[in-house]
């Protein structure tokens, strides 16, 4: 059996064949009869210098196919097909988050603390994936580096912000970069890119500037976390993505969020929690953060996040080793929080995101377990629906 | 080095063309702009300039990063000058110098012609707004009110565009020709627009969504056989308006599209199967059929009088000079010289049509317009399968292009919509089936109410099927400003 493939297509009911894209592609792969602007499969190469310049919409369309329609198929086409039941290989993703085959992988891992299929907020803006790859890079130039721990901690994070100067690099709040570190691995072989998720808005990590900021730990031994944490400003990055397309925050002002991290898991938190700042100031209590450290000192961004006012986000911080305190996780303090969580999973408007290190899913799933059962929920239930319409995610590593 | 992808801000005018470094020629854009402000402020009224419109801002040539969308006022919109990236070592594509090197400066034996077509193009980008200027009063949604102002800032950027030219390449005469683009008004009695379909008022929506699909389409047409020039800048200038342009041609087909699905979904809720029983449909607060394709009779045929006479040696000098191609010209397989080519166009023998072949040099107008007409039937088609769809037996049909002409081997006859010559008599017994009445008029704009509440329609029109931007469909587009 061939491996499935993902195809480029042009949603005929949509498009107004206005041929923008067929003169914007550098390959060649877009033509068109009377009836319908089609993409050639052997000729797309994925650059996705055509999504942009579409006026209608039409030309995001993706199918994952065993064998890819053809052009005289599509040319007879009145409408689109529908994505047929196609079955991936136990935890593997159909690759739409990232159009590249090891970037997807990495995707998959991450979300596959959901149970199931992810699927990005209905409402969520249309995110742009892969536009630079391993052999395409983007360059970025590093603006700034400061370390994020108390000088007491021994964990050392990072804020590190990338300038893409005039380069276009579209990102989402909750989609990832990959950094590719500079040097060869132990077989000789260039090392891969790791991602990262972005810890700024769309519009920036300073408003209306054409740059992100990352949020990452140093690593013992880890070959791309220390390259990244040694990063001086002028240094110059190679970078790839953006990549995700799920992990989205949902544009609708009534979406109710509840996000549980720990530690550089509060990236995307940051960029969601600017997004609002930015766009919707006036909204009243519609955020909710669980954030888990081991103490106040090792938590990225503390300074910054007690400034932001209650009522504009309900904060709860977990600590573990906090002196002269009992242990507490993130799982206790939801606990806590059952009866304001309960409510939430009853919401249509409510969503959870879940983002730190692979060890606090347990913990979390069977936290939000209880407090269904408790409030008379069914949790399995819940979270397959929750997940099937985009309002439950998970990003663990 | 220069930036030539992305957008300089660093003087008034954003640009990708170095205007920093060109002192002459920013001296004389900055003086033209509080003129071109100033034509602005007067037109739209003024609420609508104060409201934040979710508009679309070019930022960039690259197609990656080309468009920024955001909330602006109109009057702060940034209006730039912006060209595509210049292809190297671009060759004329046609005519007789096909094959040297594309001009960089005007050549001055073209000159003239090369002014003239830059000026009628510029003309017809204000033109349009001023046609268009109280249409956001009467607005069916946030949705269209905002399309409409996205389609306005961009016939602004356009005649930006052709500003730029005249000021850069053109000297004084230059200037003068871009001072009289701001003189020249729609529907002037003293000083008029210089294409007849640009002083037409935009009564209704129904006739501004015929005319961005129409009328604009000939616009897209025009830009495309200049996107050819041997003179790369206007070249350069037309590649990158027409990447704007294609959300102009979206409006128009959507706007139709979506007035018809509103009537044969009204049509089928009340359970009305015949497309004539015209009363009962219109007490619906929707546009009947026979009355849209009425709409579409009048703005073809407007439009198919805008490419000029069938056979011209203005057109075949354009060729043939490198001034003006054909539409795809890269795509066509002949020697790109017409040396011995001909082509058939339209003549009146014995008061019979008949097509018969003349030197294809002199009938490029001729061929454009067939390249227009097979590309406007497409979206007919497409709102064929809407009508389909929905089960009722209609069929919308591009008129013959003999009927209800003002140019041309037909101008002043009386063809019927299949091509038949009839007596006068008989056509005007018969002109209310094919053409919009003033009754006609008095029903659409009887429907004309605005609706300002994000998400609603005006009961003649469907939303959308995709926002704007992936925008849901409850976005306010327009944050309208309360006085």
């Amino acid at each position: 059996m061939n491996k499935p493939i993902k195809q480029h297509l042009i949603d005929p009911e949509i498009c107004i064949r206005c041929y923008t894209c067929e003169m914007t592609c550098p390959v060649g792969a877009i033509e068109h009869n009377d009836d319908n602007v089609v993409v050639d499969p052997e000729k797309c190469l994925f650059c996705m210098d055509c999504i942009p310049v579409c006026p209608t919409g039409s030309i995001d369309e993706w199918r994952v196919v065993k064998e890819p329609y053809s052009l005289e198929e599509q040319f007879e086409w009145d409408e689109l097909p529908e994505q047929e039941e196609i079955e991936t290989a136990e935890g593997e993703d159909d690759g739409m988050e990232a159009m590249d085959d090891a970037m997807a992988a990495l995707l998959a891992e991450a979300h596959s603390g959901a149970g199931g299929k992810s699927k990005a907020p209905a409402t969520a803006s249309k995110p742009s994936v892969n536009l630079y790859n391993l052999g395409k890079p983007a360059e970025a130039t590093v603006q700034g580096n400061y370390r994020l721990t108390g000088a007491e901690s021994d964990g050392d994070v990072r804020h590190i912000i990338l300038d893409f100067g005039s380069l276009p690099f579209p990102v989402l709040e909750g989609q990832s970069i990959g950094i590719i570190p500079p040097g060869e691995d132990a077989e000789g072989k260039p090392h891969l890119p790791r991602l990262y998720s972005v810890s700024s808005p769309r519009d920036g990590e300073r408003q209306n500037y054409n740059n992100v900021s990352l949020t990452v730990k140093r690593e013992e031994k880890g070959v791309c976390s220390n390259y990244v944490c040694d990063l001086q400003k002028g240094d110059k990055v190679k970078v790839t993505g953006p990549f995700g397309a799920t992990f989205l925050l949902p544009s609708d002002p009534e979406a109710h969020l509840l996000m549980i991290c720990t530690g550089t898991g509060s990236a995307p938190f940051r960029a969601f929690t600017m997004r609002r700042q930015r766009e919707m100031p006036t909204r009243k209590g519609t955020l909710t953060l669980v954030f888990g450290a081991r103490t106040p000192k090792d938590l990225p961004y503390f300074g910054p996040l007690k400034k932001v006012p209650e009522d504009f986000m309900h904060k709860i911080f977990a600590f573990s080793r906090e002196d002269g305190h009992p242990k507490m996780y993130v799982q206790d303090q939801l606990r806590a929080e059952g009866d304001r969580v309960a409510e939430l999973l009853r919401d249509p408007n409510g969503h959870i995101y879940i983002c730190g290190l692979k060890a606090m899913e347990h913990g979390v799933n069977e936290a939000l377990s209880d407090i269904a059962r408790g409030a008379g929920l069914d949790w399995a239930a819940i979270r397959d629906e929750m997940r099937g319409s985009g309002r439950y995610h998970v990003e663990t590593y | 080095m220069l930036d030539l992808i992305n957008v300089s801000y660093d003087t008034q005018i954003p640009n990708n063309v170095g205007l920093s470094e060109d002192k002459k020629v920013l001296k004389a854009l900055e003086k033209w702009h509080p003129g071109y402000i100033n034509w602005w402020n007067d037109l739209i009224p003024q609420n609508f300039q104060e409201s934040m419109v979710y508009l679309r801002t070019a930022v960039s040539v690259d197609p990656k990063g080309w468009a920024k969308f955001d909330y602006v006022k109109m009057p702060e919109y940034r209006w730039g000058v912006l060209l595509a990236p210049a292809v190297e070592d671009r060759k004329i594509p046609m005519g007789e110098h096909f094959g040297e090197p594309a001009w960089q400066e005007v050549p001055g034996e073209y000159r003239n012609m090369l002014k003239r077509l830059i000026v009628i193009q510029g003309d017809t980008e204000p033109g349009s707004v001023e046609q268009q200027r109280f249409l956001g009063l009467t607005a069916p949604s946030l949705y269209d009110m905002r399309n409409l102002f996205q389609v306005n800032v961009e016939e602004g950027r356009h005649l930006w565009a052709m500003v730029y030219l005249l000021q850069k390449y053109f000297g004084r005469d230059g200037r003068e020709e871009a001072d009289d683009l701001l003189i020249r008004s729609s529907g002037s009695e003293e000083a008029p627009r210089m294409l007849g379909a640009f002083n037409e008022e935009t009564p209704d929506w129904l006739s501004f969504f015929m005319f961005t699909y129409f009328t604009d389409r000939d616009g897209k047409m025009q830009l495309e056989s200049l996107a050819q020039s041997g003179f790369d800048p206007l070249s350069r200038t037309c590649r990158f308006m027409l990447t704007e342009e294609a959300h102009h041609m979206f409006v128009g087909e959507t706007g139709v599209g979506r007035t018809i699905q509103a009537t044969v979904e009204a049509m089928n809720k009340a359970g009305i199967t015949d497309p004539y029983d015209i009363d009962k449909i219109r007490d619906l607060g929707v546009i009947d059929l026979p009355t849209i394709q009425k709409k579409l009779n009048l703005h073809y045929t407007l439009s198919l009088d805008l490419f000029g006479q069938e056979v011209s040696t203005n057109a075949a000098n354009a060729f043939n000079s490198g001034v003006k191609g054909r539409y795809q010209e890269h795509r066509i397989d002949d020697d790109h010289m017409l040396k011995d080519a001909t082509y058939p166009v339209w003549d009146m023998v014995d008061g019979k049509l008949v097509r018969h072949e003349v030197p294809a040099l002199t009938a490029i107008n001729m061929r454009l317009r067939d390249d227009y007409i097979n590309d406007a039937a497409g979206g007919v088609k497409r709102w064929n399968k809407i009508i389909e769809k929905a089960g009722v037996e209609f069929e919308m049909k591009l008129p013959h292009e003999s009927f209800h002409r003002q140019i041309g081997v037909f101008a002043g006859k009386p063809f019927d919509p299949d091509g038949n010559l009839l007596s006068q008599e008989e056509f005007d017994a018969k002109a209310p089936e094919w053409l919009p009445t003033k009754a006609d008029g008095d029903f659409i704009q009887s429907l004309m109410k605005p609706v300002t509440e994000p998400g609603k329609f005006a009961s003649w029109i469907a939303p959308p099927k995709v926002g704007i931007d992936n925008k849901p469909g409850d976005f306010e587009y327009v944050k309208l400003h309360m006085a």
